[in-house]
């Protein structure tokens, strides 16, 4: 297909703002010196006699964290917390090395803040919105609306700028709420459940823009969510809350443990000496109740075949294999299983 | 450099080595200038007029709510111009009988823009995105109560303070002024509390509910049964001291204090038998009320325990 008629509306775009294609990207310095976004000391927070927050003392780097938990673990309380939505019975926060309780609107003006339900401004189409919200950041009139068109065509509603956010859809509407979060550039964002009730499409496609922000446009944000392959797929840090405290916390793939795959074996033959032979060739054992073992796998194990050669993907399975013939032991039962961020939250919070 | 496929469309930059979508370089760094803190207000206020004077009906409102000053404008010219009409010549209670005609405006144009003021926002969990910015929650008062105080002023202070001006103009002295000092700080004290409570009340129901319509119903059943109670215990006691009870009566008795009626006016009487301190402290009392509801409903979240 001709590139003249497929890329015309984009390209002319991309003309039109050039400078927005040639402008560097802001380097940011980490807020403190640790690289710590977000720090609680020892919050608690309560509705009533309901303790909502229990003595919570959590630290979110620098980058995307995900904020993740079961339904009424506390995570849309601490971030209404750190917005000074909620005053905390106890504990000290403090939000891009600025404190919380003493200067709430210095870091109001350098975070946006996605809310989990639907919200808007009556009234008003998107443009107007996102411009409005950008002229209460702080920003000029004109610099404002100039954002809003920027965030709205980023964020994908370009063509339904114009119309009234009320007669948006629920994934046009999630769309414009980071419009609205975006429009004056913070250097920090909470995303409270982005991606609730969009289609799996749009789903894809709000997580590609949050990854990307975190990734690519320098933003350190905070995605607090339940959906735990949304958290793995844009974050690389991780917060698990569960019952009003931090059950876990730390970079996603330290939690996971070491790299590298776990595989279910049952073999028959020598057990005893070809457990010696996996724990010499640097795999760990551990046998089960029954006759299935655990085997262990490290990535850099994988990596090379039993000759020393690096091997490609899928060496873990065939140094096992290698092995099990070289020692006359038949493999009957071979399953891999990789950690994810699924058995990490699991046991954080005690789950089977 | 530009490359397609079916799909997307890429630009290449020279010096990178990945394409990146056309999308993602929409988004940039703001560089530019932020305002000071505390600023917020102006903006939620500009907004909020602005949304009002977009709407026919409104400008049709507030056009019909100078129809009085024509009125007025009229007598006070004829009052300067033909000796014969002097019966029509402007006094003090003038401008205040003109600021009670009003009256009827301010509270059609109370629930015409202040019900949904908070209401709409509320229905809309817009609060959260206001809290969420730079400003603090006095400051979003401040900007929707402006909102409302910008048009009660409208059509109370504006008109009677150019009454005034209108009478130097065709008397062409300003004997009248003269004779009459405490006319301006009087219209200006009178339309302020006139605006003000009607303003916070406002606002504070509005705080109250999702609904600006239930909002509108309830103000004016306030405004009516106040009223209403007031009536009912004069008829059975025959003591006007009950109007303490009336919204609307107690504002008029303390505005008839700043005009100095009756002592401006020999064949008036106190309107009603009650100290015009008891009014004052019940206006003040209603303003306290509303300031404290709106400190309670005006949050970034509602928490229910």
């Amino acid at each position: 297909m001709a590139c003249a008629e497929t890329c015309k509306r984009p390209f002319t775009y991309s003309l039109g703002t050039l400078d927005t294609v040639t402008a560097p990207v802001t380097t940011r310095e980490a807020p403190s010196p640790d690289g710590a976004v977000v720090q609680l000391d020892g919050v608690s927070v309560a509705y009533g006699k309901n303790r909502a927050l229990k003595t919570v003392s959590a630290r979110f780097a620098y980058g995307a964290v995900g904020l993740l938990g079961p339904n009424g673990a506390g995570k849309s309380t601490m971030l209404k917390a750190l917005l000074g939505f909620i005053k905390p019975t106890e504990g000290r926060m403090s939000v891009l090395g600025l404190d919380v309780a003493e200067r709430p609107l210095e870091i109001r003006s350098r975070i946006g803040y996605m809310p989990e339900s639907d919200s808007h401004i009556p009234g008003m189409n998107a443009v107007s919105f996102v411009g409005y919200c950008g002229q209460l950041a702080g920003l000029p009139a004109v610099d404002a609306m100039q954002r809003a068109h920027e965030v709205l065509y980023y964020v994908g509603l370009g063509e339904a700028r114009y119309r009234n956010v009320e007669t948006y859809s629920t994934g046009m509407k999630q769309r414009i709420k980071l419009a609205q979060a975006l429009v004056h550039d913070p250097d920090l964002l909470f995303l409270d459940e982005p991606t609730n009730g969009m289609d799996p499409k749009g789903r894809d496609e709000m997580l590609a823009l949050v990854r990307d922000l975190g990734h690519n446009k320098n933003v350190s944000l905070i995605l607090s969510s339940h959906l735990l392959p949304d958290v793995e797929y844009v974050c690389d840090d991780v917060v698990v809350m569960d019952k009003g405290q931090i059950a876990a916390q730390g970079p996603i793939a330290e939690l996971k443990g070491p790299a590298g795959r776990v595989f279910e074996l049952r073999v028959k033959g020598n057990l005893p000496a070809f457990v010696e032979v996996l724990r010499e060739a640097g795999m760990e054992c551990h046998s089960t109740d029954e006759d299935v073992m655990r085997v262990f796998v490290p990535a850099e194990v994988a990596r090379r075949s039993v000759a020393g050669i690096p091997g490609p993907i899928g060496s873990d399975q065939r140094a096992i294999f290698a092995l099990a013939t070289k020692h006359a032991v038949q493999v009957r039962h071979l399953r891999p299983s990789v950690p994810t961020l699924e058995d990490v939250f699991a046991k954080a919070v005690g789950e089977e | 450099m530009l490359t397609c496929d079916v799909l997307t469309c890429h630009v290449l930059h020279v010096t990178a080595t990945e394409t990146m979508p056309i999308h993602d370089q929409s988004y940039r760094r703001y560089a530019g200038t932020r305002a000071a803190l505390g600023r917020s207000w102006i903006v939620i206020a500009w907004a909020g007029i602005r949304n009002m004077i977009r709407k026919r009906a409104f400008i049709g409102l507030m056009l019909f709510a100078w129809v009085p000053f024509i009125v007025r404008a009229v007598q006070i010219y004829i009052a300067s111009n033909f000796p014969q009409a002097q019966m029509l010549a402007p006094d003090a209670k003038m401008f205040r009988d003109f600021l009670e005609q009003q009256d009827f405006f301010v509270f059609v144009t109370t629930i015409y823009v202040g019900a949904g003021l908070i209401a709409n926002d509320r229905r809309a969990n817009a609060l959260q995105i206001y809290l969420s910015k730079p400003l603090l929650r006095a400051e979003y008062i401040a900007g929707k109560a402006a909102v409302l105080f910008t048009f009660l002023i409208l059509v109370t202070w504006v008109p009677a303070l150019l009454l005034l001006f209108l009478q130097v103009m065709f008397a062409g002295s300003f004997t009248f002024v003269k004779a009459n000092l405490f006319l301006f700080p009087a219209i200006t004290v009178g339309a302020v509390l006139q605006a003000l409570l009607a303003t916070l009340t406002m606002l504070a129901l509005s705080s109250l509910s999702n609904s600006s319509r239930y909002v509108g119903i309830l103000y004016a059943g306030i405004i009516f049964f106040t009223k209403a109670i007031y009536g009912a215990m004069y008829a059975i006691t025959g003591n006007s001291g009950w109007a303490w009870m009336s919204v609307t009566d107690n504002l008029s008795q303390v505005v008839d204090v700043v005009f100095r009626i009756p002592a401006q006016c020999a064949t008036c009487t106190p309107r009603f038998a009650m100290p015009w301190i008891v009014s004052l402290l019940v206006v003040l009392g209603l303003m306290t009320l509303a300031i404290s509801i709106l400190e309670r409903r005006v949050r970034g979240v509602e928490i229910v325990t």
